[in-house]
């Protein structure tokens, strides 16, 4: 099954109320498909059809507001037209879902695909988390509803997941039947609601003596929901069996040289992580799945045993740090003891594909730099033409 | 009215939300006035132009048919001194009171 329609299924499964979205390359397929299945009586649902993905954002909040379940979908120009009230969203404390096909940010324009659109997005204040195959992405999209509704989360939640990479493949997927995940997803009962009946006033002004307590408020939400997502991602191994960590890692109890990234890369760094070990390297791979909340804990525990990690970045920061991921993992280990260093580089920008070589390069940066400890040049290309 | 007026970020309502309606009354926003409308009886004509041009509606009238600015929700921006046919309305710095 093409891992789109997967993610529809899921959203179709969940039974949303209100699909708010507007088609954007590359994920165009996942809202087609649901338009369809509301069209055909499939799904009772509203599909609204926005003009724009400020509207469809906007859209999703105030049909969240009465109690409606909600979901989205969109990718890179999408993101970044929706980008204000995508903060909104947030603040307003309303769980909406959106699928989100990781595709780069324009210019130049490009539909491909890498992470520069959810990196411009990191600080909105939403549960942000990465799948790295269909079945991931079917699996985190049936949670997310559950994470985000959860009376102590009341949080926005989206599902990364590469543009093309996973969105246009089709691979085996196990799909539920819809008896099996019955009662997995609770009904939705938010605390205050929308309603002519009880009128009150919803995301109202935040005066200076109010600002401040909302942001830390939202704040205390946001890492709290920690705690939930690790029960909805507990119950889902009890009852399917399949197991998802905040920080999945591949072969690092004895690793030297760690490679650490995000999306459907892991997978293949775990294919080099096998080649290099044949030549005896010690090498490992960790993911970093949960964006936000950001793991510390988990993280730091997972690089503890390296003597170097070497970071993936899929995303640039101009004129900063490498790319977000790197500086963000450096800063995280940063407070431990006997913090293992933190090096990386840039690959797979807009849909460049990242070979073996460039994986095997990666992993030489990290032994290169245990010979000589010095870091790669700022910043650091992989696969760029010199 | 139950929602505190400056609430700790745990007693907050969800999302800041107010939970009821009509409490924009409790919000006094003449705080921030600089100069601030004071009338002299003596001049005024009752002819109810402060009242009529005052954009926070924060003239009321008397029993004895004057119209007196209310500090709490006046904001201080002189329309009603500019606009006044008798010029009997003086913008007064508000600490000098």
């Amino acid at each position: 099954m093409e891992v789109s329609l997967a993610i529809a299924e899921a959203a179709r499964q969940a039974d949303v109320d209100v699909v708010s979205a507007y088609p954007i390359t590359p994920q165009t397929h996942i809202v087609e498909r649901l338009a369809q299945m509301v069209a055909d009586g499939d799904l009772k649902a509203s599909f609204i059809t926005v003009e724009s993905e400020h509207t469809a954002m906007s859209a999703a909040i105030g049909a969240s507001m009465p109690g409606a379940r909600v979901f989205t979908s969109t990718s890179s120009q999408g993101l970044a037209l929706m980008n204000e009230i995508v903060f909104l969203a947030a603040s307003m404390r309303v769980p909406v879902v959106m699928a989100l096909a990781n595709r780069s940010l324009s210019g130049p324009i490009s539909i491909w695909n890498d992470h520069s659109d959810i990196m411009s997005v990191r600080d909105v204040g939403w549960v942000s988390l990465f799948a790295n195959n269909g079945q991931e992405a079917y699996d985190l999209t049936l949670m997310a509803f559950r994470i985000g509704e959860d009376p102590r989360v009341m949080l926005p939640v989206m599902i990364s997941f590469d543009g093309f990479i996973l969105t246009h493949m089709i691979e085996p997927i196990y799909i539920f039947d819809d008896a099996e995940i019955e009662g997995f997803i609770p009904p939705y009962n938010p605390q205050f609601k929308a309603d002519p009946k009880t009128p009150m006033t919803f995301g109202p002004v935040g005066v200076p003596e109010i600002y401040t307590e909302a942001h830390k408020q939202q704040d205390a939400a946001l890492r709290g929901s920690r705690e939930v997502i690790d029960e909805v991602f507990a119950d889902f191994e009890k009852r399917f069996g399949r197991r998802y960590n905040a920080v999945e890692t591949y072969m690092t109890d004895d690793a030297d040289v760690v490679l650490l990234s995000q999306g459907s890369v892991f997978e293949t760094t775990q294919l080099s992580v096998d080649e290099l070990r044949k030549e005896g390297k010690k090498v490992g791979a960790v993911e970093l799945r949960m964006w936000r909340p950001f793991p510390f804990a988990d993280l730091q525990a997972a690089l503890k045993n390296a003597k170097v990690v070497v970071v993936l970045d899929r995303a640039v920061s101009f004129g900063g740090q490498a790319g977000p991921l790197m500086s963000e993992v450096r800063s995280a280990l940063y407070p431990m003891k006997d913090a293992p260093p933190v090096i990386g580089g840039i690959a797979g920008l807009a849909g460049r594909d990242i070979m073996m070589e460039h994986y095997r390069e990666f992993f030489d940066m990290g032994y290169r730099y245990l010979e000589t400890g010095k870091e790669p040049e700022v910043i650091t290309i992989v696969g760029l033409r010199q | 009215m139950n929602v505190k007026e400056k609430p700790t970020w745990k007693e907050l309502p969800l999302a800041a939300v107010i939970p009821e309606p009509g409490t924009s009354a409790a919000y006094r926003t003449g705080d921030w006035k600089t100069l601030q409308p004071v009338v002299d009886k003596k001049a005024c004509i009752k002819c109810a132009t402060c009242y009529t041009f005052c954009p926070e509606a924060a003239y009321e009238e008397d029993e004895y048919g004057y119209f007196n600015p209310n500090y709490d929700y006046c904001k201080g921006c002189g329309i009603c001194s500019v606009e006044c046919p008798s010029m009997c309305i003086q913008m007064v710095e508000e600490a000098s009171e």
